[in-house]
């Protein structure tokens, strides 16, 4: 029962963003905090001739500023 | 499950919603129970979504999901991320759901309930729904590019400007609308007043809430910001019992029409995140839990829709707004049937959130089935009420008279039964002074919703309930103002920074007040004139928001039968070209109508030219002849607006032709600008394990 809750509660929380932050910790320590990233990072930079960043990781103050900055800057309601 | 069974199953779905609508088209009696709408409304959309959407996305579109989206390619973490389907749906969902699907059907329904409830479903399930995936789809393989930048990339440069062009003009008239609704359910009630005006205070207060207290906490930021809205709603009851108090929250239309002016200014202005963001969340849950709660109180209820299916108005002489059902029933109801608006959020972020291409059928088609789905319950709790009570809430003062006994006398002259005691009755109940001629749609839709919710969970509280619904279209409606303000705002930048490159940069303060100024004068404009007419200002301007929403959707239709040819695909280019050409017909109807008709409740320039004659002859009274240049003014412009649209439309249309005649004809295009065919890693992974 109380698993089912927990199951649910996660859910509510994965749809309304509310845990966007620790999925981009996770999108962090998977991708880009390792070797292999590092390399995708080179190869992206030699692609677009211009070096490509190695981002930090930002704090959950941060992170969402910047979310919610990229999530207004644009085209991105309707009607 | 077993083949046949599977068979049986759907074939009894199809049966049932083909009875379902049979009940709802054939019946001629008193009333009919609302169930049958639901019931219809979901076989529809079963079915649709089973076969149709399915067809699409195999055959036509050719889905395929071992390639990688520009999400998996490009991931940065930060705007292209392979995010959860679910997710995306109800990302993409609240992007799209707008007040629209909830104004267009109550308007619609002038006609009766009929023509708006087979539209709802047969548009959305042939036309909207299939504009959405398709667009998703090619924005998709295109790294998420625009609707504009494909409509330049796949057809010409005119495309993609026409796309930019109308995307801002639509932005501004739809502001106008919405900005004109609110008016209208804020008008002479101190009670919604007052609510509405607490949601600004609220609103800052969640956005320092997730800003500095507690970042990144939505669901709790959220749930403080809907009590604390609760709270209000009930607080402008007890405002509203203050005699003294209730006199700073009464105002006229147009004094209501400079304060959301000003409120829009300074909304575009201020920091995102102190009134924008906050508000847009507390919206999207205040919406959908109302939009949950409007289904379950429907589902327990079972109320009855009292309009008839067919009213005498399909004529045209209908008083909400001119015009005969063919075509304006199809302008009217826009966002619940085919929006080209739609298809600019459908090439802007959620391509960019796609983990792989089989999610495209369900958040591209279903999405929008969700979205017709909310038009058809406004459709229901527009016609549940008694049709004397709609059209005493819905007709203008310039049709049906100024005085509650003209306005009644009138309505019983059209065969509907109203009395003004019972008018007066409803008006106490709903905690308002008057009900007579609060156009606009909200007011009505929120006597209808409050009926249902009354009588499923507590007739004892219709007027919170009333003033409930009334703060669930407001904030949404002003969320959306705003923010199309500073959308309008960027695209204004984008385009005078290419004159003048500072002006380009969105955060230069003067560039920012400057562009805002201008979006806001633009809309502000529409919205006097709006406020001012004594037609009630919806019949001006819903049919522009709606022929330019059509023209846009035409545009994205363009898009994509264009793409289809090109791919060699050409034996189902009527997927997307049948829809095409219906819009065609129907907004090029539509406007030729609104600009030439001798009918001065429908043709925009007899209306100017009715109206010039009178003033100079000195048949107008004082106050009217104070207005009228200004509305005869704006009667002018509305014609010539109509005539770009249109001449926008057929230009990209012919343009579309002459680059399938050059296909045809094996001569040089402009290529096919899809991405090369990666292979997904995700999909490897999972066979892997």
């Amino acid at each position: 029962m109380i698993k089912q809750i927990k199951l649910f509660w996660q859910t509510i929380r994965r749809l309304s963003g509310d845990d966007a932050y620790e999925q981009y910790v996770m999108h962090y320590q998977q991708h880009l905090a390792d070797y292999s990233a590092n390399q995708r990072v080179a190869e992206q930079s030699l692609a677009a001739n211009s070096p490509v960043e190695q981002p930090e990781l930002l704090s959950r103050e941060a992170f969402f500023k910047q979310w919610q900055e990229n999530k207004w800057t644009g085209i991105k309601r309707c009607c | 499950m077993h083949k046949t069974l599977k068979a049986i199953i759907w074939i009894a779905v199809a049966l049932f919603g083909a009875t379902a609508i049979g009940a709802i088209a054939l019946h001629r009696g008193e009333s009919i129970s609302a169930m049958w709408f639901i019931a219809a409304a979901a076989c529809v959309y079963a079915i649709a979504y089973r076969f149709y959407a399915a067809w699409i996305a195999a055959s036509v579109l050719t889905i395929d999901e071992t390639r990688a989206t520009p999400a998996e390619r490009l991931d940065n973490g930060r705007d292209f991320v392979p995010t959860n389907k679910w997710v995306v749906f109800g990302h993409h969902f609240a992007a799209i759901a707008g007040p629209g699907p909830l104004i267009g059907p109550t308007l619609a329904a002038q006609f009766g309930y009929l023509p708006g409830t087979l539209w709802i479903l047969i548009g959305a399930v042939l036309g909207g729904a299939v504009q959405d995936m398709v667009t998703l789809f090619f924005s998709t393989r295109r790294d998420a590019r625009s609707l504009g930048q494909m409509a330049r990339d796949e057809i010409g440069p005119i495309g993609g400007a026409a796309a930019l062009i109308g995307t801002l003009l639509i932005m501004i008239i739809l502001i106008a609308v919405l900005g004109l609704v609110v008016v209208n359910a804020m008008k002479h009630s101190p009670w919604a007043t007052s609510t509405v005006a607490a949601t600004i205070p609220i609103a800052m207060l969640v956005g320092f809430y997730m800003r500095n207290f507690r970042p990144g906490r939505v669901l709790e930021a959220s749930m403080l910001g809907v009590v604390l809205l609760l709270l209000a709603v009930v607080g402008g009851g007890w405002i509203d019992h203050q005699q003294e108090l209730r006199t700073w929250f009464d105002h006229e239309g147009l004094t209501l029409a400079w304060v959301i002016i000003a409120y829009g200014f300074a909304a575009a202005v201020m920091p995102v995140w102190l009134l924008l963001a906050p508000r847009d969340y507390l919206s999207t849950f205040v919406k959908l839990g109302t939009v949950m709660l409007l289904a379950v109180a429907i589902i327990i209820l079972q109320p009855q829709v009292h309009m008839p299916a067919l009213t005498q108005f399909t004529d045209g002489s209908g008083p909400i707004f001119g015009g005969k059902l063919f075509p304006f029933v199809f302008i009217t109801i826009a966002c619940g049937a085919i929006s080209g608006f739609h298809a600019l959020i459908a090439s802007g972020t959620t391509p960019k959130l796609l983990t792989s291409e089989r999610d495209i059928r369900l958040i591209g088609y279903g999405a929008m089935l969700l979205e017709s789905f909310v038009a058809m319950m406004a459709m229901i709790a527009a016609t549940v009420l008694e049709p004397g009570v709609f059209f005493a809430i819905n007709s203008p003062a310039g049709v049906v008279g100024s005085q509650a006994v003209d306005a009644v006398a009138k309505i019983n002259s059209w065969g509907f039964a109203v009395t003004v005691e019972q008018m007066q009755q409803l008006a106490t109940d709903m905690g308002e002074t008057s009900l007579f001629a609060r156009t606009g749609g909200a007011p009505s839709l929120a006597v209808g919703m409050a009926s249902i919710f009354g009588s499923a969970f507590g007739k004892g509280m219709l007027a919170l309930w009333y003033h409930f619904a009334i703060m669930f279209e407001a904030i949404f409606i002003l969320t959306t103002l705003d923010a199309g303000t500073r959308v309008g705002r960027f695209m204004l930048q984008d385009m005078l920074g290419n004159i003048w490159p500072k002006m380009g940069q969105t955060s230069w303060m003067p560039s920012v007040i400057f562009t805002s100024g201008l979006v806001v004068a633009g809309w502000g404009y529409f919205l006097y004139i709006g406020v001012i007419d004594p037609n009630g200002g919806v019949n001006i301007l819903w049919p522009l928001f709606g022929i330019s929403n059509q023209m846009l959707a035409a545009i994205a239709l363009c898009v994509g039968t264009g793409i289809l040819v090109k791919s060699g695909k050409f034996k189902y280019a009527w997927v997307t070209g049948l829809p095409l050409v219906w819009l065609l017909i129907v907004t090029s109807t539509a406007a030729w109508q609104k600009i030439f008709s001798d009918d001065i409740r429908i043709g925009f320039l007899a209306a100017a030219n009715d109206m010039s004659t009178k003033l100079a002859s000195g048949m107008l009274s004082a106050e009217k002849a104070a207005v009228a240049p200004q509305l005869i003014f704006n009667q002018q412009l509305d014609a010539y607006l109509t005539m770009f649209f249109v001449a926008v439309l057929w230009i990209v249309i012919f343009d579309t032709v002459r680059m399938m005649r050059r296909h045809f004809a094996g001569k040089a295009l402009l290529p096919l600008t899809e991405v090369a065919h990666e292979p997904s890693r995700l999909v490897e992974n999972w066979v892997r394990d």
